[in-house]
């Protein structure tokens, strides 16, 4: 059988040092994606170091900041009382994600580091650069009606498949990490990569560093939120578009915005010229239009996703009604 | 259950018998056998569509822990059966299922090229990596689109321009052409894929050199075990086969595939059983699959909505090894009343795996393209559709020129339309809303031939007065066990619970396969007739009694009820069955009855069942997700057996005539011939989020033409007519009409 060794340490600085000094050693946590990517013979650890037993579910307040746990499960966190006082946008995203059978073993930092579902990446017999540099992207001139219109190169055109992520970009989080140089703080904007020539480069995190748990600052976006997914079918599919849509309402004025799109981008796709402009005009369907516009500015699509240039900005209007309660 | 009429046993929504065996997991399935030392098989196939193998490395994954064998063209062990070219150059002979590991030729993307068999699967799978093929690669045919002008006749209807495969013409040909009034229309169906969700697998046992069990998921008991007899050339009586329980199939257990082949090859080279199931990915390419479909319907009509002319053309697509073909225009020739009608069938081979049938094969293809067309044709005429298909039903069969054995389609339609709220509809598009959303309502009309055929059961009362029926059917989920005690517990005068049906094994008396919507009509037919015979001899012997009391008994001044025997007119008279044995000094009465259609109704009659389906959508204008609100399905199944199973293969139906609609559909890259969707997660069969509430109703009256139980099939009828009722009614929603399915919605923005 495909040998590998599993280690299962009680503290994180054994895990860390585990892992910074074996480059064929990764986390796991909840394995919903790790799994099947190594049934496939996509990923091919030799070490696998289970991080279940480090103290890192809670969720709780701190400093101003919701702070989850990495080891969260996506479930308990989309039902956490604090989160849906707080950051309800993210509670809405995490239950458009996957299945509820899935999100009861998913973690909160294994969400943020799952994989692309480019099928190019999945298939061992196929082209791609992503699993192997120099190959080519498959999806390029391949099937890409669920890849990018934002942030590709010719390397690679696959997308970021996580729904929570879109809201964790939207509300301004920060990953906490800790490493074998000590621990540090990425804005979650800055966590994932766009592709460019290395494709197979999937995050910013070095080699052994750990995601601890993740702060998400309390803001003004307790109410007028949604998140909005379409997709193939209405539970367990992948966004073809999704949009985090967060508004700060005085009576019918935007006094501020936060606007982030899934299924568009290898990382999760923040919109901040659109939420500028939506800053301080009245919440109407025109604003939003015209919000939408800018938002798709720079957009490039292939043979088959050309819908998502229509679809996103229809998705950018409707979250932003469904936010504001614009009919 | 108020929608159902009870009456004594039969209809009742009785619990399935095997219901508590299912959800605890007692149920075996196929893989779910342990063997005394049983090996594992992975089976491994091609990276690439067409060529042949240049070289294969089979050293490493030889090498491997645990390695038993690892079998491939070069060294399987031959399979006596398979009928031999002359010359080892000479192309195989188009038209025969896949010969596995017979020369290096290359047919299809994933094609079987190396089976592993090693100690355990983790060992088995690992191994399989480890295999290496080097190819002569040749240019492929995999695109549908690109490919239709190589379409041809199928040589069943070369042969014989009168098989229903031929070309059809009643009255003028084409002639809507020339009408005022007409629709033109293409419609496409992709690919669809079974995806039960037990994964096909099978355990091979040689028992001896020329005796072979085989735990195998199966539709087909007595077809796998005729093939693998004649494949090893054995006696059939040397196969056995078991397939207690299966977990779904939908047609892809119809008949069997190269991986049934390795499986037993490898148990024959390792002299050990061997376990092999295939991963979800094989699920798409060794199985078998609804083909992707090219279709044109013409129609033309009155202005008062009498159709005059239909012309309906289909191309479907097969192998290059083997031609598939369905029914898919059948339903053309006689679902309604135009004097014209004119049906092309074609099919199309490609470089990939051979279909099979999938639930409500051809006719739900076929139905998409012909229940759209009605409501595009209602559409330009102004006219209500379901008053247009009214306006055009036919009492008789225009194709067979015969009496229909029954029919009561207007009846069902009726039921439905009251049922949706039909009259909400809106003739123009787009006139119903729901706050933002689009509301639209449609339908659809779905039609299977009422097929029976011939089976055998053996019944046996034994003394403490319990009844245990066999019959070598299957239950691929309908409840086949559960009809079958109904229909014996009606029948017989027995309670449900002193009766069990067992199938599943080839050691029962034969039974066809489960498919054709057949099983109950064929089945049920001979427990009808075993419980006939049954009665007679309890009558025989209760009339020979010294006790007078019986005397001039016959099975008709005789009442059968609750296990016992009563004269009807002085019920004081009464034994119960298993005293009845005991006066006889019998352990048990054994009877075997077989059931035979009578050949000659079917020169009297057409027989049919009948669906008709509708459907409630909400489209969101903006972003076009779509969401099927209500759904209705009603059946003119002739008698409903069991009022729950019966609702649950409707329901089933209509689940997969959601998936039909809005979300399945296999990408390839053609490119390389390869599919791109090939998981549960890529591929998209409908979710509970994606079925409303679906109500099915049933006509409930039967059909004593067809068999004596009255009953009609099902299975497919639950799902032909479902897609096009969902696209009309986003037609009706939206204003657009989406002719290729599924109707995503990237399609509607």
């Amino acid at each position: 059988m495909i040998q590998f060794q599993y280690v299962k340490p009680s503290k994180s600085k054994a895990a860390i040092d585990t892992v910074a000094k074996d480059q064929s050693a990764v986390f796991i946590a909840g394995g919903t994606n790790l799994v099947d990517l190594m049934k496939r013979g996509v990923m091919n650890p030799e070490k696998l170091v289970d991080i279940n037993k480090l103290p890192l579910r809670k969720i709780e307040r701190e400093n101003g900041n919701v702070r989850i746990g990495a080891l969260a499960l996506n479930g308990a966190v989309a039902e956490d009382k604090l989160v849906l006082e707080k950051h309800p946008l993210l509670a809405q995203a995490l239950n458009a994600g996957a299945s509820a059978q899935l999100r009861n073993m998913a973690t909160v930092g294994g969400n943020m580091m799952q994989r692309v579902r480019c099928p190019y990446f999945y298939d061992t017999a196929m082209p791609c650069n992503k699993r192997e540099p120099g190959t080519g992207c498959g999806a390029l001139e391949g099937y890409n009606r669920m890849h990018a219109i934002f942030g590709h190169s010719d390397k690679c055109i696959a997308v970021n498949p996580s729904d929570m992520n879109v809201a964790l970009v939207a509300l301004d989080a920060v990953v906490l990490v800790s490493g074998p140089k000590g621990d540090r703080k990425i804005p979650f904007a800055e966590f994932h990569r766009l592709p460019g020539d290395t494709p197979q480069i999937h995050t910013n995190l070095q080699q052994g560093e750990l995601i601890m748990a993740v702060d998400v600052p309390e803001n003004p976006y307790t109410k007028n939120v949604n998140y909005l997914k379409v997709r193939d079918r209405n539970s367990y599919a992948f966004a073809l578009v999704s949009v985090a849509a967060a508004l700060d309402l005085d009576g019918s004025t935007i006094k501020s915005a936060r606007l982030a799109m899934g299924g568009v981008a290898h990382k999760p796709w923040r919109l901040n010229e659109a939420e500028q402009f939506l800053a301080g005009k009245p919440a109407t369907e025109a604003t939003f239009l015209q919000a939408a516009q800018i938002a798709m500015r720079g957009a490039k699509a292939f043979e088959h996703n050309k819908f998502k240039l229509t679809l996103g900005p229809n998705t950018i209007v409707q979250a932003l009604k469904n936010a504001s309660g614009v009919a | 259950m108020k929608d159902y009429f009870f009456q004594d046993t039969i209809g009742k929504p009785m619990d399935r018998v095997d219901g508590r065996l299912k959800v605890t997991g007692a149920a075996k399935y196929s893989a779910e056998y342990e063997l005394p030392n049983m090996a594992h098989a992975v089976l491994v196939g091609s990276t690439i569509a067409k060529g042949s193998i240049k070289s294969l490395d089979t050293k490493r994954a030889e090498n491997a822990p645990g390695v038993l064998a690892v079998l491939h063209y070069q060294n399987a062990p031959k399979v006596p059966g398979y009928a031999q070219a002359a010359h080892p150059t000479e192309p195989k002979p188009v038209g025969q299922p896949l010969q596995l590991f017979i020369d290096n030729q290359i047919n299809f993307n994933d094609h079987p090229i190396a089976v592993v068999v090693a100690d355990t699967l983790e060992r088995a799978m690992y191994a399989a990596k480890l295999v290496k093929a080097q190819y002569n690669e040749e240019k492929h045919a995999t695109d549908f689109n690109k490919n239709t002008a190589k379409a041809f006749l199928p040589t069943a209807a070369k042969r014989n321009p009168k098989h229903p495969l031929g070309d059809y013409v009643r009255g003028k040909e084409d002639a809507y052409k020339t009408e005022p009034l007409k629709i033109e229309s293409e419609y496409v169906i992709p690919t669809e894929f079974h995806n039960p969700m037990e994964l096909q697998s099978i355990i091979a046992h040689w028992e001896a050199a020329d005796k072979l069990t085989v735990y195998d998921k199966t539709q087909a008991v007595m077809g796998t075990q005729n093939a693998f007899a004649k494949d090893w050339k054995i006696p059939v009586e040397n196969v056995k086969v078991i397939a207690t329980f299966v977990g779904g199939a939908f047609g892809n257990g119809l008949h069997t595939w190269p991986h049934e082949t390795a499986a037993i090859m490898a148990a024959k080279k390792v002299n050990r059983p061997v376990k092999l199931m295939l991963t979800r990915e094989q699920m798409f390419t060794m199985v078998g699959y609804r083909p992707h479909a090219w279709q044109k319907v013409g129609m033309s009509a009155t202005k008062d909505g009498k159709i005059t002319a239909i012309t309906h053309e289909a191309i479907g697509q097969t192998s290059s090894y083997e031609e598939f073909t369905e029914s898919t225009l059948q339903q053309t020739r006689m679902m309604y009343t135009s004097p014209n009608v004119t049906t092309r069938y074609r099919i199309l081979p490609l470089d990939v795996s051979t279909p099979i049938w999938m639930r409500g094969p051809g006719e739900a293809t076929g139905a998409f393209a012909l229940e759209s067309a009605l409501d595009e044709m209602a559409f330009v005429l102004g006219m209500d559709p379901l008053e247009f298909r009214l306006i055009n039903h036919t009492d008789k069969d225009p194709e067979k020129n015969l009496p229909w054995s029954t029919k009561y389609l207007k009846e069902a339609m009726q039921m439905g339309a009251e049922r949706i709220g039909w009259s909400k509809r809106q003739l123009k598009p787009g006139m119903v809303k729901n706050g933002e959303w689009l509301v639209g309502y449609g339908m659809g009309v779905g039609t299977f031939g009422a097929n029976r055929g011939r089976a055998k059961v053996k019944a046996t009362l034994h003394k403490d007065g319990t009844l245990v029926m066999q019959s070598a059917t299957t239950d691929i989920g309908p409840g086949t066990g559960t009809a079958m005690v109904q229909i014996a517990a009606q029948n017989l005068g027995l309670p449900p619970e002193k009766i069990v049906f067992e199938l599943g094994s080839s050691l029962y008396p034969p039974s066809p396969s489960q498919g054709g919507s057949a099983t109950v009509a064929t089945v049920g037919s001979a427990v009808h007739a075993a419980c006939q015979a049954l009665k007679q001899r309890l009558t025989s012997m209760v009339a020979g009694n010294a006790d007078t009391s019986f005397k001039g008994a016959t099975v008709e001044n005789l009442t059968f009820k609750d296990g016992y025997v009563s004269m009807t007119a002085s019920p004081s008279a009464r034994l119960s069955f298993a005293d009845i044995l005991k006066q006889q000094n019998l352990p048990e009465l054994e009877v075997t009855e077989e059931s035979t259609p009578d050949a000659s109704l079917r020169q009297k009659y057409s027989m049919y069942s009948y669906s008709v389906h509708f459907a409630e959508v909400q489209v969101h204008p903006l972003t076009g997700q779509i969401k099927v609100t209500n759904m209705v399905s009603c059946a003119d199944a002739g008698t409903i057996i069991n009022a729950k199973t019966a609702g649950n293969q409707m329901i089933g139906g209509a689940v997969g005539g959601i998936g039909m609609a809005l979300t399945e559909g296999a990408v390839m890259d053609h490119r390389f011939g390869r599919y791109v969707t090939k998981d549960l997660a890529e591929y998209h069969v409908p979710v509970h989020a994606d079925a409303p509430n679906i109500s099915s109703l049933f006509v409930n009256k039967p059909d004593l033409i067809n068999n004596p139980n009255g009953t009609k099939g099902i299975g497919e009828i639950a799902i032909i007519g479902v897609a096009p009722a969902i696209a009309n009614a986003v037609f009706n929603a939206t204003g657009k009409r989406i002719r290729e399915l599924p109707i995503t919605p990237d399609k509607l923005i």
